[in-house]
């Protein structure tokens, strides 16, 4: 889920040369957001209501929205969502991080482990569905554990990435000071690693997201995606557009959320 | 005489600022040499050096950038092999690094994630003082190098400057029996730098240390040592050692001295007159 990053992403670039450039820059990005949104609804409502596009338009979306949160079937569907979310996440990354330690520190695991890895790697958890569903049912298990694959492969390997990118100074100056391997790896490695590792989380979160909205697309009873798939057939549109948004709302502001963590673990870093 | 092994002994140090016992080696490099695996061949960085360094001797290296300064204060740190011959410290071969040998490295290679506190208790956290004498010990360290305002500052807010008397401070910390310094004073400005190194000798007068000190400033390597090590590049190995024979403890005054300047000018010459050996001309 790449979702925009402008509020956060403005570093102290160097001053801009044109004045006109520097004038734009004082405007604070949050106005420019909020604004780019109302333009982009009024867009959309104008759209709409002149037929140009055969799609609801706000209003019937909105007024949509709220009977299903008043009924309680967005609360519902939102949270079962997001516990197969959290449960599969949880269990991929708290794997992921001892795996790739364990990867990054010794050649023998990096060399046992690496080739599942990357091979993992390059098959999109999706591709899992099918297997997962014949294998282990219908029930909540296939959608946590393809949840669960998604997030354990990003995280891994940047967890892993970040324990061979460890500065080599680093790792002498604890030696030096008399740090053994184990302090090294505690004290160095995994605080040098972290920044890496929450990149890697954060990314897997994203996947998450995404593998649990077209996992319950194929089979659930419950969930955003399967609200949305049960709309698909009643030809109900103001439902999938609630979906969506809501999908898209949720996927931002969780995604925002570890930014802060991961800023906030990482405050030590030097930024440019 | 034989030095006192109480690195803390003041009376020691008035008494024969050069009093050390020659015969007594703590480091010795015997044909010590480094070579780097390259895609066709290998390249020498080192070429077997010998070197006999006295306990409580202080000595500086000076030399064209990659004669193999850094990689000469490697080996006895125990951060690398030798390719060829050996490393002794205290007669015993060096296998690996250790707490007695503290180093300072030319990157001042601080703990970005620690504050200067941090960085500066890392090593005494591995020894079994208890957290109040740690903390006093850190702050004696952060103290000697004016740190104190900034002792709970992260490295990236300090300036190259105050970092590298952060990584001086963290290896001071330890109280290591050997200090290997490279380049340790390389980022300060020149009245910083002149500081640090009264600063150093201070120390080292009292608690006489056996200090290797890699510098590319002739001025610093006559100021510090007893014996200057001058290097040559390709491959790298000593070219001259030169004996600076002037009293500690060294002055204002003596910076300023004919002896003085001449030593300078011998270390000088030694540094940027060296015959060619290799391709390359030296750099003036
Ligand atoms: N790991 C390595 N692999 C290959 N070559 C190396 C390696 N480390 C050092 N060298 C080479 O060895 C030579 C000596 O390096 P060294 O770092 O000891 O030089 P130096 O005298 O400390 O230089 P400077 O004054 O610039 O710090 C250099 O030419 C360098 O290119
Ligand atoms: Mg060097």
């Amino acid at each position: 889920m790449t979702v925009l990053t402008a509020p956060d992403k403005r570093p102290d670039k160097p001053p801009a040369a044109s004045g006109r450039r520097r004038r734009s820059r004082t405007v604070p990005p949050f106005a420019l957001n909020l604004a780019a949104l109302t333009l982009g609804i009024t867009v959309w409502a104008v759209a709409t209501s002149a037929h140009l596009v055969d799609v609801p338009g706000p209003l019937s979306v909105g007024s949509r929205a709220l009977q299903m949160a008043g009924d309680g079937t967005l609360g519902e569907d939102a949270l079962a969502s997001l516990r197969r979310v959290f449960l599969g996440f949880a269990l991929g990354t708290l794997l992921a991080v001892p795996v790739g330690f364990l990867m990054g520190w010794y050649p023998l695991a990096r060399g046992l482990l690496e080739p599942y890895v990357q091979f993992f790697r390059t098959v999109p958890p999706l591709a899992i569905i099918p297997l997962a569903i014949v294998t282990m049912g219908i029930g909540e298990t296939p959608k946590v554990f393809v949840i669960f694959l998604a997030a354990f492969l990003s995280s891994v390997v940047a967890a892993f990435q970040g324990v061979i990118g460890v500065d080599s100074t680093l790792v002498n100056a604890a030696r030096v000071l008399g740090a053994r391997d184990r302090v090294i790896f505690l004290k160095v490695v995994v605080p040098a690693a972290t920044p890496f590792l929450l990149v890697g989380m954060r990314i897997g979160l994203g996947a998450s997201w995404a593998t649990v909205v077209a996992a319950e697309l194929i089979a659930a009873d419950k969930g955003l995606g399967y609200e949305m798939m049960h709309a698909q057939t009643y030809y109900d549109l103001p439902t999938i557009f609630v979906g969506l948004i809501s999908i898209g709302v949720i996927g931002l502001v969780m995604d925002r959320l570890l930014l802060r963590a991961e800023r906030h673990l990482t405050a030590w870093q030097e930024r440019r | 005489m034989k030095p006192s092994l109480s690195k803390s002994d003041a009376s020691d140090a008035s008494a024969a600022p050069d009093g050390f016992d020659a015969s007594a080696a703590k480091i010795s490099f015997r044909g010590a040499g480094k070579t780097f695996p390259l895609k066709q061949g290998e390249f020498t960085a080192l070429d077997e050096v010998s070197l006999d360094i006295a306990d409580r001797e202080f000595v500086t290296v000076v030399g064209p950038s990659g004669c193999g300064k850094s990689t000469l204060l490697n080996l006895a740190a125990g951060l690398a092999e030798p390719t060829t011959g050996q490393v002794l410290v205290d007669g015993a071969v060096v296998t690996g690094p250790g707490p007695e040998r503290g180093v300072i490295f030319q990157q001042y290679a601080l703990f970005p994630w620690l504050t200067v506190r941090g960085n500066v208790e890392f090593g005494l956290k591995l020894t079994s003082l208890s957290a109040a004498e740690r903390r006093r010990k850190a702050d004696h360290a952060i103290e000697l190098v004016g740190l104190a305002d900034f002792a709970d500052a992260l490295p990236k807010t300090l300036s190259g400057g105050m970092k590298q008397r952060c990584a001086i401070a963290r290896a001071y910390a330890v109280d290591p029996d050997v200090l290997l310094m490279d380049e340790p004073f390389g980022a300060l400005d020149a009245l910083t730098r002149v500081q640090m190194q009264d600063q150093l000798l201070d120390t080292w007068t009292r608690e006489r240390r056996t200090v290797l000190f890699v510098t590319h400033d002739v001025d610093e390597a006559v100021y510090l040592a007893r014996r200057v090590v001058v290097m040559a590049a390709r491959p790298g190995r000593v070219h001259r050692v030169i004996e600076v024979d002037l009293p500690y403890p060294r002055t204002e005054e003596l910076r300023l001295s004919p002896e003085f300047a001449r030593i300078r000018n011998e270390v000088w010459h030694a540094v940027y007159h060296q015959e060619p050996a290799g391709s390359v001309a030296p750099v003036t």
